[in-house]
Protein backbone atom coordinates (compact mmCIF):
# COMPACT_ATOMS: atom_id res chain seq x y z
CA UNK A 1 0.00 0.00 0.00
CA UNK A 2 1.99 2.95 -1.28
CA UNK A 3 0.18 6.26 -0.74
CA UNK A 4 -0.24 8.65 -3.64
CA UNK A 5 1.69 11.33 -1.77
CA UNK A 6 4.88 9.25 -1.99
CA UNK A 7 4.84 9.35 -5.77
CA UNK A 8 3.96 13.04 -5.81
CA UNK A 9 6.78 13.90 -3.41
CA UNK A 10 9.18 11.84 -5.50
CA UNK A 11 8.10 13.76 -8.60
CA UNK A 12 8.54 17.05 -6.77
CA UNK A 13 12.04 16.16 -5.56
CA UNK A 14 12.99 15.07 -9.07
CA UNK A 15 11.70 18.32 -10.51
CA UNK A 16 13.65 20.43 -8.00
CA UNK A 17 16.83 18.42 -8.61
CA UNK A 18 16.64 19.00 -12.33
CA UNK A 19 15.87 22.68 -11.80
CA UNK A 20 18.92 22.99 -9.57
CA UNK A 21 20.80 21.22 -12.36
CA UNK A 22 19.87 23.98 -14.79
CA UNK A 23 21.05 26.59 -12.26
CA UNK A 24 24.33 24.86 -11.55
CA UNK A 25 25.31 23.76 -15.05
CA UNK A 26 24.33 26.91 -16.84
CA UNK A 27 27.34 26.68 -19.16
CA UNK A 28 26.90 23.19 -20.52
CA UNK A 29 24.03 22.91 -22.97
CA UNK A 30 24.08 19.11 -22.91
CA UNK A 31 23.48 18.96 -19.15
CA UNK A 32 20.73 21.56 -19.50
CA UNK A 33 18.99 19.42 -22.12
CA UNK A 34 19.31 16.38 -19.86
CA UNK A 35 17.86 18.33 -16.94
CA UNK A 36 14.86 19.22 -19.10
CA UNK A 37 14.39 15.52 -19.83
CA UNK A 38 14.45 14.83 -16.08
CA UNK A 39 11.85 17.55 -15.49
CA UNK A 40 9.55 15.94 -18.04
CA UNK A 41 10.12 12.60 -16.32
CA UNK A 42 9.03 14.12 -12.99
CA UNK A 43 5.86 15.48 -14.59
CA UNK A 44 5.16 12.12 -16.20
CA UNK A 45 5.54 10.45 -12.81
CA UNK A 46 2.81 12.69 -11.39
CA UNK A 47 0.53 12.05 -14.35
CA UNK A 48 0.86 8.29 -14.05
CA UNK A 49 0.42 8.32 -10.27
CA UNK A 50 -2.81 10.31 -10.54
CA UNK A 51 -3.97 8.13 -13.42
CA UNK A 52 -3.48 5.01 -11.30
CA UNK A 53 -5.04 6.31 -8.12
CA UNK A 54 -8.06 7.87 -9.84
CA UNK A 55 -8.58 4.98 -12.24
CA UNK A 56 -8.51 7.21 -15.31
CA UNK A 57 -6.42 6.34 -18.37
CA UNK A 58 -6.39 9.95 -19.61
CA UNK A 59 -3.27 10.61 -17.56
CA UNK A 60 -1.40 7.84 -19.33
CA UNK A 61 -2.50 9.22 -22.72
CA UNK A 62 -1.04 12.57 -21.73
CA UNK A 63 2.24 10.91 -20.75
CA UNK A 64 2.25 9.31 -24.19
CA UNK A 65 2.02 12.73 -25.83
CA UNK A 66 4.63 14.21 -23.51
CA UNK A 67 7.01 11.41 -24.47
CA UNK A 68 6.38 12.16 -28.15
CA UNK A 69 7.02 15.86 -27.78
CA UNK A 70 10.08 15.25 -25.58
CA UNK A 71 11.58 12.90 -28.16
CA UNK A 72 11.02 15.49 -30.90
CA UNK A 73 12.49 18.20 -28.71
CA UNK A 74 15.58 16.14 -27.91
CA UNK A 75 16.15 15.33 -31.57
CA UNK A 76 15.85 18.96 -32.71
CA UNK A 77 17.83 20.26 -29.72
CA UNK A 78 20.70 17.90 -30.38
CA UNK A 79 20.64 18.74 -34.09
CA UNK A 80 20.92 22.43 -33.22
CA UNK A 81 23.73 21.56 -30.81
CA UNK A 82 25.64 19.71 -33.51
CA UNK A 83 25.25 22.60 -35.97
CA UNK A 84 26.30 25.04 -33.27
CA UNK A 85 29.39 23.05 -32.40
CA UNK A 86 30.27 22.74 -36.07
CA UNK A 87 30.08 26.49 -36.62
CA UNK A 88 31.37 27.92 -33.34
CA UNK A 89 33.43 24.99 -32.04
CA UNK A 90 32.01 25.42 -28.53
CA UNK A 91 28.94 24.47 -26.54
CA UNK A 92 29.63 26.91 -23.76
CA UNK A 93 26.56 29.08 -23.29
CA UNK A 94 28.70 32.07 -22.38
CA UNK A 95 30.50 31.98 -25.74
CA UNK A 96 27.29 32.05 -27.71
CA UNK A 97 26.65 35.76 -27.37
CA UNK A 98 26.85 37.11 -30.91
CA UNK A 99 23.15 37.95 -30.72
CA UNK A 100 23.63 40.78 -28.25
CA UNK A 101 20.28 42.03 -27.10
CA UNK B 1 5.66 -2.04 6.05
CA UNK B 2 4.53 -4.02 3.08
CA UNK B 3 6.72 -5.32 0.29
CA UNK B 4 5.34 -2.68 -2.09
CA UNK B 5 6.42 0.16 0.15
CA UNK B 6 9.90 -1.32 0.60
CA UNK B 7 10.27 -1.69 -3.17
CA UNK B 8 9.05 1.85 -3.68
CA UNK B 9 11.61 3.26 -1.25
CA UNK B 10 14.45 1.27 -2.79
CA UNK B 11 13.68 2.47 -6.30
CA UNK B 12 12.93 6.01 -5.17
CA UNK B 13 16.36 6.24 -3.52
CA UNK B 14 18.03 4.88 -6.66
CA UNK B 15 16.10 7.38 -8.79
CA UNK B 16 17.03 10.36 -6.64
CA UNK B 17 20.65 9.22 -6.48
CA UNK B 18 20.81 8.84 -10.26
CA UNK B 19 19.27 12.22 -10.97
CA UNK B 20 21.58 13.90 -8.46
CA UNK B 21 24.54 12.34 -10.22
CA UNK B 22 23.22 13.59 -13.59
CA UNK B 23 23.43 17.09 -12.21
CA UNK B 24 26.77 16.94 -10.42
CA UNK B 25 29.07 14.65 -12.41
CA UNK B 26 31.81 16.25 -14.43
CA UNK B 27 31.84 14.04 -17.47
CA UNK B 28 28.76 14.32 -19.73
CA UNK B 29 29.11 10.67 -20.74
CA UNK B 30 28.62 9.61 -17.12
CA UNK B 31 25.72 12.05 -16.86
CA UNK B 32 24.02 10.35 -19.81
CA UNK B 33 24.60 6.93 -18.26
CA UNK B 34 23.12 8.06 -14.94
CA UNK B 35 20.16 9.49 -16.85
CA UNK B 36 19.67 6.04 -18.37
CA UNK B 37 19.64 4.62 -14.85
CA UNK B 38 17.06 7.22 -13.80
CA UNK B 39 14.78 6.38 -16.72
CA UNK B 40 15.10 2.69 -16.09
CA UNK B 41 14.31 3.06 -12.38
CA UNK B 42 11.29 5.22 -13.06
CA UNK B 43 10.01 2.69 -15.55
CA UNK B 44 10.11 0.17 -12.70
CA UNK B 45 8.05 2.58 -10.60
CA UNK B 46 5.59 2.97 -13.47
CA UNK B 47 5.17 -0.80 -13.62
CA UNK B 48 4.35 -0.66 -9.91
CA UNK B 49 1.65 1.86 -10.88
CA UNK B 50 0.24 -0.60 -13.44
CA UNK B 51 1.27 1.53 -16.42
CA UNK B 52 3.04 -1.31 -18.19
CA UNK B 53 2.78 0.03 -21.72
CA UNK B 54 4.31 3.39 -20.85
CA UNK B 55 7.03 1.74 -18.77
CA UNK B 56 8.10 -0.39 -21.72
CA UNK B 57 7.79 2.63 -24.03
CA UNK B 58 10.04 4.60 -21.71
CA UNK B 59 12.71 1.93 -21.86
CA UNK B 60 12.41 1.34 -25.61
CA UNK B 61 11.99 4.92 -26.79
CA UNK B 62 13.96 6.80 -24.17
CA UNK B 63 16.75 4.48 -23.19
CA UNK B 64 16.86 2.89 -26.61
CA UNK B 65 16.62 5.91 -28.86
CA UNK B 66 16.82 9.29 -27.17
CA UNK B 67 19.57 8.44 -24.70
CA UNK B 68 21.60 6.70 -27.38
CA UNK B 69 21.21 9.88 -29.44
CA UNK B 70 22.49 11.89 -26.48
CA UNK B 71 25.40 9.53 -26.00
CA UNK B 72 26.15 9.72 -29.70
CA UNK B 73 26.24 13.51 -29.69
CA UNK B 74 28.24 13.72 -26.46
CA UNK B 75 30.87 11.35 -27.77
CA UNK B 76 30.91 12.91 -31.24
CA UNK B 77 31.57 16.44 -30.01
CA UNK B 78 35.07 16.85 -28.77
CA UNK B 79 34.33 19.04 -25.80
CA UNK B 80 36.82 20.76 -23.57
CA UNK B 81 35.31 20.01 -20.17
CA UNK B 82 37.28 22.38 -17.96
CA UNK B 83 35.49 25.71 -18.67
CA UNK B 84 32.05 24.13 -18.63
CA UNK B 85 32.11 23.44 -14.90
CA UNK B 86 33.60 26.79 -13.89
CA UNK B 87 30.54 28.39 -12.31
CA UNK B 88 29.48 25.23 -10.48
CA UNK B 89 30.88 26.11 -7.05
CA UNK B 90 29.87 29.73 -7.40
CA UNK B 91 26.23 28.93 -8.07
CA UNK B 92 26.08 25.93 -5.73
CA UNK B 93 24.72 27.67 -2.59
CA UNK B 94 22.04 29.63 -4.45
CA UNK B 95 21.04 26.66 -6.60
CA UNK B 96 20.77 24.29 -3.66
CA UNK B 97 18.92 26.87 -1.56
CA UNK B 98 16.33 27.66 -4.25
CA UNK B 99 15.89 23.98 -5.10
CA UNK B 100 15.50 23.07 -1.45
CA UNK B 101 12.91 25.78 -0.78
CA UNK B 102 10.86 24.78 -3.82
CA UNK B 103 11.09 21.11 -2.81
CA UNK B 104 9.81 21.94 0.69
CA UNK B 105 6.96 23.96 -0.77
CA UNK B 106 5.98 21.15 -3.14
CA UNK B 107 6.15 18.59 -0.34
CA UNK B 108 3.95 20.78 1.86
CA UNK B 109 1.33 20.88 -0.89
CA UNK B 110 1.38 17.29 -2.15
CA UNK B 111 2.58 15.62 1.04
CA UNK B 112 0.77 13.00 3.13
CA UNK B 113 -1.52 15.63 4.63
CA UNK B 114 -3.32 16.22 1.35
CA UNK B 115 -2.73 13.06 -0.67
CA UNK B 116 -2.15 10.41 1.99
CA UNK B 117 -3.79 7.01 2.08
CA UNK B 118 -6.70 8.36 4.12
CA UNK B 119 -7.43 11.00 1.46
CA UNK B 120 -6.82 9.00 -1.72
CA UNK B 121 -7.33 5.30 -1.16
CA UNK B 122 -5.07 2.79 -2.87
CA UNK B 123 -7.14 1.37 -5.74
CA UNK B 124 -7.79 -2.32 -6.03
CA UNK B 125 -5.44 -3.93 -8.50
CA UNK B 126 -6.77 -4.99 -11.89
CA UNK B 127 -7.64 -8.56 -12.70
CA UNK B 128 -5.03 -10.84 -14.21
CA UNK B 129 -6.52 -10.63 -17.71
CA UNK B 130 -6.53 -6.82 -17.73
CA UNK B 131 -4.41 -5.42 -20.54
CA UNK B 132 -3.07 -1.91 -20.05
CA UNK B 133 -2.00 -1.74 -23.70
CA UNK B 134 -5.46 -2.72 -24.91
CA UNK B 135 -7.11 -0.17 -22.69
CA UNK B 136 -4.76 2.62 -23.77
CA UNK B 137 -5.16 1.73 -27.42
CA UNK B 138 -8.92 1.71 -27.12
CA UNK B 139 -8.93 5.27 -25.75
CA UNK B 140 -6.12 6.49 -27.98
CA UNK B 141 -7.77 5.48 -31.25
CA UNK B 142 -11.24 6.73 -30.36
CA UNK B 143 -11.32 9.65 -27.97
CA UNK B 144 -7.82 10.98 -28.61
CA UNK B 145 -7.63 10.32 -32.35
CA UNK B 146 -6.84 13.88 -33.43
CA UNK B 147 -4.17 14.49 -30.75
CA UNK B 148 -2.64 11.19 -31.80
CA UNK B 149 -2.44 12.36 -35.42
CA UNK B 150 -1.00 15.69 -34.33
CA UNK B 151 1.66 13.77 -32.38
CA UNK B 152 2.52 11.92 -35.57
CA UNK B 153 2.89 15.24 -37.41
CA UNK B 154 5.13 16.55 -34.61
CA UNK B 155 7.40 13.55 -35.04
CA UNK B 156 7.49 14.17 -38.79
CA UNK B 157 8.43 17.80 -38.17
CA UNK B 158 11.19 16.62 -35.84
CA UNK B 159 12.54 14.24 -38.48
CA UNK B 160 12.56 16.91 -41.19
CA UNK B 161 14.02 19.57 -38.88
CA UNK B 162 16.80 17.35 -37.56
CA UNK B 163 17.80 16.18 -41.03
CA UNK B 164 17.65 19.59 -42.66
CA UNK B 165 19.60 21.18 -39.81
CA UNK B 166 22.47 18.76 -39.89
CA UNK B 167 22.55 18.03 -43.61
CA UNK B 168 25.80 19.28 -45.04
CA UNK B 169 25.54 20.44 -48.62
CA UNK B 170 29.07 19.54 -49.48
CA UNK B 171 30.87 19.30 -52.79
CA UNK B 172 30.91 15.54 -52.44
CA UNK B 173 27.28 15.14 -53.32
CA UNK B 174 26.86 14.65 -57.05
CA UNK B 175 23.61 16.37 -57.82
CA UNK B 176 21.97 16.63 -61.21
CA UNK B 177 19.44 19.34 -61.88
CA UNK B 178 16.36 17.56 -63.24
CA UNK B 179 15.25 20.55 -65.34
CA UNK B 180 18.58 20.68 -67.17
CA UNK B 181 18.48 16.99 -67.70
CA UNK B 182 15.00 17.09 -69.17
CA UNK B 183 15.61 20.04 -71.48
CA UNK B 184 18.78 18.66 -72.98
CA UNK B 185 18.83 18.26 -76.78
CA UNK B 186 20.57 15.81 -78.98
CA UNK B 187 23.03 18.42 -80.25
CA UNK B 188 24.34 19.10 -76.73
CA UNK B 189 25.46 15.59 -76.13
CA UNK B 190 26.30 13.90 -79.41
CA UNK B 191 28.78 15.05 -82.04
CA UNK B 192 28.62 13.13 -85.27
CA UNK B 193 31.97 12.88 -87.00
CA UNK B 194 31.93 11.89 -90.62
CA UNK B 195 35.04 10.19 -91.98
CA UNK B 196 35.83 7.86 -94.80
CA UNK B 197 36.31 4.27 -94.07
CA UNK B 198 39.53 2.50 -94.75
CA UNK B 199 41.91 5.42 -94.19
Amino acid sequence: MVPLSNYLVLGGILFCLSMAGIFLNRKNIIIILMSIELMLLAVNMNFIAFSHYHGDTAGQIFVFFILTVAAAEAAIGLAILVVLFRNRNTINVEDIDTLKG
Amino acid sequence: MGIELILFYIFAVILIFASTMVVIVRNPVFAVLFLVLAFFTSSVLWIMLEAEFLAITLVLVYVGAVMVLFLFVVMMLDINLAPLKEGFIKYLPVGVLVGFIIAVEIILVVGPGNFGLDKVADPVGHAADYSNTKELGRVLYTKYMYPFEIAAVILLVAIIAAISLTLRKGRQTKYIKPEDQVSVRKEDRIRIVKMKSGE
